[in-house]
């Protein structure tokens, strides 16, 4: 069944789509980053409409599927207005956005987490709200959650076939088209299986060595040694 | 929302001398005071913890609050530093309310940028020190006067390094705040709220959280800074020898009200209500 002569010939095909998936998750998973850290922001504001906002656009993203919200964004959004976007940057704006909700609560819970004598403590020295978040509060939210947020890294890159739909040339799309092409679908989708795999399994490693940094020599505003 | 005392505090000037909550025998001096408290009330929800503050303090004057705790004492501190509103009264900083600021000629809430400026001639030092534990401790004291006072890196660590020899920390400045004993976290965070050069300093409790053995060292970094006399100091203490030692003033509140106040002498020697004597006698 499995022959390798013929999946030889397909890796050259792939390599293109190989690179295409990887900058898509890249770009995606920094997206969601970026979204992510906004919506965690804005949705502590001390402005009720600005806090308002936030959660009701963050509930309405997790509550559509991303498939309808890449193909809403590809194909309904230039009828609306003027923008029309390649798939590419279709497909890492869908995924950044949808995955940003998900990152937004993961910052949230990091952000709970910083004791609130470091609000007070930068009220207290005057500094600005601005700040106050990128030098006293993210430094510490942030490290704790790293080894989820590499876990959505690790969603989004599985994600990304998703993106097919929206005519985006990936792995799995790649992988049909021979397949349509020569009609035998056994080795071009074993390959993206193990392609995934194989990356997957890279990234998890990245993760775990990141966690134990992170989990050493960690320090808290009261622990830690006297 | 807006109270009624602050409108009249618009209405009338602020330079208003009536209603004088101190006696002339206490008033420093010359010289206006820095900080009025007028009627000022706080609750949280449904329970008051302060019911009608009125207290000035003026340039330079080191006052302290002693009481029972749950007498309102920290909360009157961190109102000053912004940290809670009061749910009535005023609190006027140099003549100009803290909690209210002027919009189109009407009274408003303060907003963030009216409190902002405020604030910059308060510190605060807390309990619980509350320094950045991801920073080192010259960082810590430099950051607030590099990112508020604009100084350069150089400007800002000879002014940090300066304010850590006062404290008698120079030598730790590359030092976590994990690898600190707590008082020399609190020295720490001391020379952090100086650096700031704040017209007064909230000192809450500074002492309550240090094992016994190290509230000496924190006490008497203080006492110095006392010395130098310029910086107006809101003393909230447990610490009676210290109260005496240091004060200009001696505040004893209970049940969210100012019950006595006078020099420490008369306070601590010769206390005139019954709530103040039975306090004192705990201390003996």
């Amino acid at each position: 069944m499995w022959d390798s002569e013929y999946a030889a010939q397909l890796l050259p095909a792939f390599l293109p789509a190989f690179a295409v998936t990887i900058g898509a998750t890249i770009t995606g998973f920094m997206l969601a980053v970026l979204f992510g850290l906004l919506f965690a922001i804005a949705g502590r504001s001390a402005a009720a409409p600005v806090r308002w906002a936030s959660r009701s656009v963050v509930e309405f993203i997790r509550s559509t599927p991303l498939l309808v919200q890449a193909f809403f964004l590809y194909y309904s959004v230039p009828m609306l207005t003027p923008v029309a976007m390649p798939a590419f940057a279709t497909g890492v704006l869908a995924l950044g956005l949808h995955y940003g909700t998900y990152m937004s609560e993961v910052f949230r819970s990091g952000i709970d987490a910083v004791p609130r004598g470091q609000w007070e403590a930068s009220t207290a020295l005057h500094l600005s709200k601005r700040k106050t978040w990128i030098s006293v509060i993210l430094p510490q939210a942030i490290p704790p959650v790293i080894p989820v947020m590499g876990n959505y890294l690790i969603v989004i890159f599985k994600e990304t076939p998703t993106l097919m739909a929206i005519t985006l040339v990936e792995l799995l799309l790649t992988a049909k088209t021979e397949a349509s092409a020569t009609y035998r679908v056994f080795e071009p989708y074993t390959i993206v299986g193990l392609l995934f795999l194989a990356v997957s399994l890279i990234f998890s490693l990245g993760i775990r060595r990141l966690e134990k940094k992170w989990s050493f020599g960690r320090e808290n505003e009261k622990g830690g040694l006297r | 929302m807006i109270t009624q005392i602050e409108k009249q505090w618009y209405d009338e000037s602020a330079e208003n001398e009536a209603g004088h909550a101190l006696s002339p025998s206490l008033r420093p001096a010359g010289g206006k005071p820095i900080v009025r408290f007028r009627s000022v009330r706080k609750s949280f929800g449904e329970l008051p913890v302060l019911k009608g503050i009125d207290l000035d303090i003026y340039p330079g004057e080191k006052i302290a609050l002693i009481g029972p705790s749950g007498s309102g004492k920290t909360t009157l501190g961190r109102m000053l530093m912004t940290l809670e509103e009061p749910t009535a009264g005023t609190i006027l900083i140099d003549g100009e309310p803290l909690w209210a600021m002027e919009k189109n000629g009407k009274p408003v809430r303060a907003n963030e940028k009216h409190l902002q400026k405020m604030r910059g001639k308060v510190g605060m030092v807390f309990q619980h020190f509350h320094l950045f534990p991801h920073m080192s401790v010259l960082k810590n004291v430099t950051l607030a006067p590099r990112s508020v006072l604009k100084l350069s890196k150089e400007e800002a660590e000879e002014l940090a390094v300066a304010m850590l020899r006062k404290v008698g920390l120079e030598d730790k400045l590359h030092v976590y705040p994990s690898q600190l004993s707590g008082g020399q976290k609190q020295r720490v965070a001391i020379a952090r709220a100086l650096v700031m050069q704040p017209k007064i300093m909230v000192f809450d409790e500074v002492t309550s959280a240090l094992d016994p053995e190290l509230v000496g060292e924190v006490l008497s970094v203080i006492k110095e800074i006392a010395k130098e006399g310029q910086m107006a100091m809101l003393l909230i203490t447990h610490e009676m020898e210290f109260a005496r030692e240091v004060a200009d003033r001696v505040i004893f509140g209970a049940e969210g009200l100012i019950v006595e106040e006078g020099k420490p002498e008369q306070i601590f020697t010769n206390p005139r209500s019954e709530r103040l004597q039975a306090f004192l006698q705990r201390f003996l």
